[in-house]
């Protein structure tokens, strides 16, 4: 444990040597994901104690967000988790929506539901890149961004942007899929099965992958409730808690899919929960197309928006899980107060707990299983 | 005189092969633009778009791009993504922690101009308030294509310098190249 400087002064030499030696890793560091600081005390190989210090990101966005009005606001969102902007365009968009009664079109919701899990796809990507780049096999990087470039190649035909999309509006989506667009997508679900068989070969099957993950990094189930974590660290640990089930939103009700849930708690599980929504991602993506009925995209709207006094909360399961945001409003265009439950968050607060006894260089393999994102944590 | 002709020039016959002969200047110019290694620096989305900038479809490694994790063996930094107030002296001991001669390219919105959060009280309104940049590459984030546009005028720069150096002249100024957003066709 760190001793503050005045008690330091006292202490004898062997009092010293046992309180384990203080390093620093970030915020320029590579596998921190972005500019996360953790602060180490060690005994040798083991971490007796960690200490995350975030905030290198901070923008006041809540506040900013009070000074526009309602729709101006999505595109901050985009650079909330820009690896899933449209999770969180949808997140904003269904909350104004809730806020001023806005009714969405049929064929809308079936798009948003379509390129929500293209964009589940594409993340999860990125965390399989980087996470098999943290345990050495840099093969993953290349093989992972060759598959998510053919995902960004499917959201730029239909939204004009290869990263912060700004896509999904109040009441709808802007423009209607482009010509052709079911039978690109339903090629690429073709070839993507394909892809992550040959993924499966190359780590599931892994021995030193294995054995760098499993039995790393357990978080037990009610640890994992009681620090309120959601997503896949969640369903890793054996609690089978997704909001596309537990509070439907768009079309999610009407099409099937299954919630991968594992018991074990560990890296390995939280990496399996992940390979796992890919494929369901796929099955949902294939119901959608077939099931989407024609007709509007978008529900007009009034050139300045002011929805009636009132509060409202909405939730959407993001691919780093529980997204949710709350806003305020008291009749005028401009919201009174935003709050964003960002899941990154939630689910950083339990590396501490994580880290403590575990081995320094599985410190990458834990902290990328957890996947944050540090434009959604530090807002 | 094209290259093959400057080639051609020093270009040495001899038994069992050919000789290259070059000025040191040439030789140093055409390895310095070539291996540029950048320092692993993604602050936010932009850095997301340079890590697919060097992933398999854009491929930087063809431009002698290759990223290092510490600043001590970098040339170039790329500073992608806004800078907060708490990240500015990170940054600024990144800097100073490279060797000379050593280049900056801030890319995006964020890094050129304080980007969207330009009103926000805690971001710094560009990187260039505290390291000179060479290159601003905007886009919110840029595009891969128009990052590498960015890395390739840099290369430009860097072996004009050292023709300048070569012919005695003065070098020249280091005023930032500025490469404008490209559309949705590039």
């Amino acid at each position: 444990m760190p001793v503050s400087p005045e008690k330091q002064s006292t202490l004898s030499t062997v009092e010293i040597l046992s309180q384990g030696m203080v390093i620093n890793v970030g915020p320029q560091h590579p596998s921190t994901h972005g500019v996360l600081r953790l602060i180490l005390t060690l005994d040798g190989e083991q971490i007796l104690h960690c200490e995350p210090v975030i905030g290198y990101l901070h923008r006041g966005l809540e506040k900013m967000m009070e000074r526009r009005p309602y729709r101006h606001n999505i595109p901050f969102t985009d650079r909330l988790d820009y690896l899933a902007a449209l999770s969180n365009n949808l997140g904003i968009c269904q909350c104004i929506e809730r806020l001023g009664g806005v009714e969405v079109p049929e064929r809308a919701k079936y798009i948003r539901v379509l390129l929500m899990e293209l964009q589940r796809i594409a993340s999860h990507l990125v965390f399989l890149g980087t996470f098999g780049t943290d345990l050495g096999a840099t093969t993953m990087f290349l093989y992972a961004f060759r598959e998510r470039e053919l995902v960004l190649d499917l959201l730029e035909e239909c939204t004009g942007a290869r990263l912060t999309y700004n896509w999904i509006r109040v009441g709808g989506v802007p423009d209607d899929l482009p010509d052709g667009f079911a039978e690109k997508v339903l090629a690429f679900v073709k070839v993507f099965r394909q892809r992550l068989k040959e993924y499966d070969q190359l780590l599931t099957r892994n021995r030193i992958f294995r054995s760098r993950t499993q039995n790393i990094g357990v978080l037990p189930k009610d640890l994992a409730l009681a620090y309120g974590t959601s997503g896949p660290v969640l369903r890793a640990s054996g609690v089978a808690y997704d909001i596309r089930k537990v509070d439907p939103y768009e079309v999610y009700d009407r099409v099937e899919f299954d919630v991968p849930v594992f018991d074990r708690g560990d890296v390995w599980a939280r990496y399996l929960v992940r390979m796992e929504e890919m494929h369901q991602s796929l099955r949902i993506i294939e119901q959608v197309l077939r099931d989407m009925p024609d007709g509007p995209v978008q529900t007009k709207l009034p050139k300045i928006f002011k929805p009636p006094a009132g509060i409202a909360y909405s939730r959407v399961e993001s691919p780093r899980g529980e997204l949710s945001f709350m806003m305020v409003s008291d009749g005028s265009p401009n919201p009174v107060r935003v709050h964003i439950r960002a899941p990154s968050f939630v689910n950083l607060s339990v590396l501490p707990c994580l880290l403590e006894g575990a081995k320094v260089a599985d410190l990458v393999a834990i902290l990328g299983s957890i996947d944050v994102v540090l434009g959604e944590i530090d807002r | 005189m094209g290259v093959k002709e400057r080639l051609e020039k020093g270009l040495i016959k001899v038994p069992g092969g050919t000789i290259l002969i070059a000025k040191m200047a040439d030789i140093m110019a055409w390895a310095r633009k070539s291996s540029m290694w950048s320092l692993t620096f993604g602050l936010s989305c932009c850095a997301i778009e340079m890590m697919a900038t060097a992933a398999s479809r854009y491929d930087l490694d063809r431009f002698g791009m290759f990223f290092r994790a510490t600043p001590r063996q970098a040339d170039v930094m790329i500073v992608a993504g806004w800078v907060s107030v708490k990240m500015a002296p990170f940054i600024k001991r990144l800097y100073e922690q490279m060797p000379e001669p050593k280049y900056v390219i801030a890319m995006g919105g964020c890094a050129s101009a304080g980007g969207p959060y330009r009103d926000s009280i805690t971001i710094v309104k560009g990187v260039d308030q505290f390291v000179p940049v060479d290159v601003y590459v905007y886009g919110c984030p840029p595009r891969p294509e128009n990052l590498i546009l960015g890395i390739l005028k840099l290369q430009e720069r860097i072996r004009r310098e050292h023709l300048a150096e070569k012919n005695g002249l003065p070098k020249p100024v280091r005023e930032p190249i500025i490469i404008p957003e490209a559309g949705a066709t590039g």
